[in-house]
């Protein structure tokens, strides 16, 4: 078997081949910006920017012109949070999101909060839900919007975005939803689901990196934004840059294979995820699934193994290309904000792993992959002075440790 | 994370991984750290009527570095004296692994960890000194 085994669709996805092939002619060929009006060259590279609109509205149902073209989730994000902050700042200057969003949300709320405005953090229970009456209970007429993810990127939970989007709608505020992590595994549709702003990364659908795309809704309201970037006036002024023809392509070329795989490739996915989770618990029956084990992404398993450190976990398991629930940000281990504020301990969230799979995994991987856990597991815990206690009968919790 | 070869080896081959009667009078045990910490380590000595180290076993909850650092101190431990062990300082252990910053806590620990040991086998020893007759 080929190793590493990639493991970690969730982090990026490879392109797909026929992505690759559909974008190739844009870079040499047909090369044009498709902002020029006055040759062919233009009318190519626009009519090509046009269709995979096109394809990446029918992924969500929504209209083509709702489409603006970013360089990816945090700057489609970064637009919709800011820009709605500033268009709507005489209306109210309240936004409410939740603790476990990714950076590319949470971030551009503190900002927003340096600058005056009113941030709630709604925590989460142990699944990584929201409690929707709580929610509910913090919209005030001086909130105008809310931004909760389609699912999360750690653990894979999917918020109930339809009923949020419902309560939404009944309260007049508007609704973002983060859906990087959920384009191409769930099925999305900004109608049925209430959607007023909606971010999708390209590289996390078998598109290419740094290109993405925020929704912005036209009817029922009419959503209004501040661009975060100015200059030509491309994207209806929404945000300005000539536009990444190639990638544009590339990411509607990946939303049209989402769209007509997803029937067949979900069952599949949830299949193999399953697969891997039984492996696992199977053998090492302390482990610990975390995240909503009913309402998630079909293709994540995030697991914690007790009395084995996370980081030399991962060390052990070098065949495997995997996310450990501690974020190495800097050259130290934090654990990750999202098991914890899911209510792990720091002990937990140091020792658990993410897995997400895709479309290339197979199931000889799964096998590999969980033996090779399961035997590193085992290893370590060998050599763990914390197993041996609990084997002695030791309840960890009663003893007096000397931190350092 | 980058690694050295020397705290891959100590980590994928530990030395004297494993645990001695911790009840006998002859050995030491030393625990340290915390498992919200990430990493807890357990030394033990043998040590004979002479103050030899004549075994050294470890357990180690932790990152590679400090597995390996606790490898590394029961390596140096066996053979040597009782007070030749209490002056082993971190700094050896960080220079032997090369270990990067971040990860000098680990050394530190594992110098705590034979400080721990030996502060144990010491009591134990000064209890069995005092015989119950009552002369010393
Ligand atoms: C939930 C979520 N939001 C936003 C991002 C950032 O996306 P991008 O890499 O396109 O900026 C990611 C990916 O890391 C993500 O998982």
């Amino acid at each position: 078997m080929k190793t590493p085994i990639y493991l970690d669709y969730s982090a990026t996805t490879p392109c797909d081949p026929r992505v690759v092939q559909r974008m190739l002619p844009f870079f040499a060929d047909t090369f044009g910006n498709a902002a020029s009006r006055s040759h062919a060259f233009g009318w190519t590279a626009e009519a090509a920017v046009e269709q995979a609109r096109g394809e990446v509205a029918a992924l969500i149902g929504a209209h083509p012109k709702e489409i603006i073209w970013t360089s990816g989730s945090t700057e489609a994000n970064n637009l919709a949070i800011k820009g709605v902050a500033e268009m709507y700042r005489q209306k109210g200057n309240h936004l409410i999101t939740a603790v476990t969003e990714h950076k590319a949300v949470l971030d551009p709320m503190k900002h927003l909060e340096s600058q005056g405005f009113e941030v709630t953090w709604l925590p989460v229970d142990k699944l990584g839900h929201v409690d929707l009456d709580q929610l509910e209970a913090a919209i005030t007429d001086r909130t105008i919007l809310v931004s909760l993810m389609t699912a999360n990127n750690e653990v894979g939970t999917l918020h109930p975005i339809h009923e949020i989007g419902a309560l939404c709608k009944r309260k007049g505020t508007l609704f973002h939803s983060d859906a990087t992590q959920a384009a191409g595994r769930f099925p999305l549709d900004v109608e049925a689901q209430h959607v007023d702003l909606l971010s999708l990364s390209a590289h996390k659908m078998y598109g290419p990196k740094g290109v993405g795309c925020l929704y912005v809704r036209r009817k029922n309201p009419r959503v209004r934004l501040v661009a975060q970037m100015d200059g030509g006036g491309h994207e209806r002024g929404m945000r300005s840059g000539t536009l990444n023809v190639p990638g544009i392509v590339g990411m509607g070329e990946a939303a049209r294979l989402a769209k007509a795989e997803m029937v067949r490739e979900l069952p599949l996915l949830a299949a193999l995820r399953d697969r891997l989770e039984a492996r696992l618990l199977a053998a090492l029956p302390d482990a610990v699934r975390n995240g909503d084990p009913a309402a998630r992404l079909p293709h994540l398993a995030n697991v914690s193994f007790p009395y084995v450190e996370g980081e030399s976990l991962i060390m052990g398991i070098k065949e495997l290309a995997v996310s450990s629930g501690s974020a190495c940000t800097s050259a130290s281990l934090e654990p990750s904000y999202v098991l914890k504020s899911l209510g792990l301990g720091d002990e937990l969230a140091h020792s658990s792993i993410r897995f997400s799979l895709g479309r290339f995994t197979s199931e000889a991987e799964v096998d590999f992959a969980t033996d090779r856990v399961v035997q590193e597991v085992k290893r370590l815990r060998s050599m763990s002075p914390l197993w041996e206690m609990v084997q002695e009968g030791i309840d960890l919790t009663q003893v007096r440790w000397t931190a350092h | 994370m980058a690694y050295s070869d020397k705290v891959l080896d100590h980590y994928q081959n530990p030395r004297n991984v494993g645990s001695l009667d911790k009840n006998a009078p002859d050995v030491g045990t030393g625990i340290v750290g915390a498992p919200e910490c990430g990493d807890v380590m357990k030394l033990q000595i043998k040590v004979d009527d002479q103050g030899r180290i004549v075994d050294a076993k470890f357990k180690t909850y932790g990152c590679g570095s400090a597995i390996a650092s606790s490898s590394l101190a029961t390596e140096w431990l066996k053979g040597t004296t009782v007070d030749a062990a209490a002056q082993i300082k971190n700094t050896q252990i960080v220079e032997e692994l090369s270990l990067p910053p971040v990860k000098i806590h680990c050394s530190v620990l594992a110098e705590d960890a034979i400080k721990a040991a030996i502060e144990d086998w010491r009591k134990k020893r000064s209890a069995q000194a005092t015989p119950p007759e009552g002369h010393a």
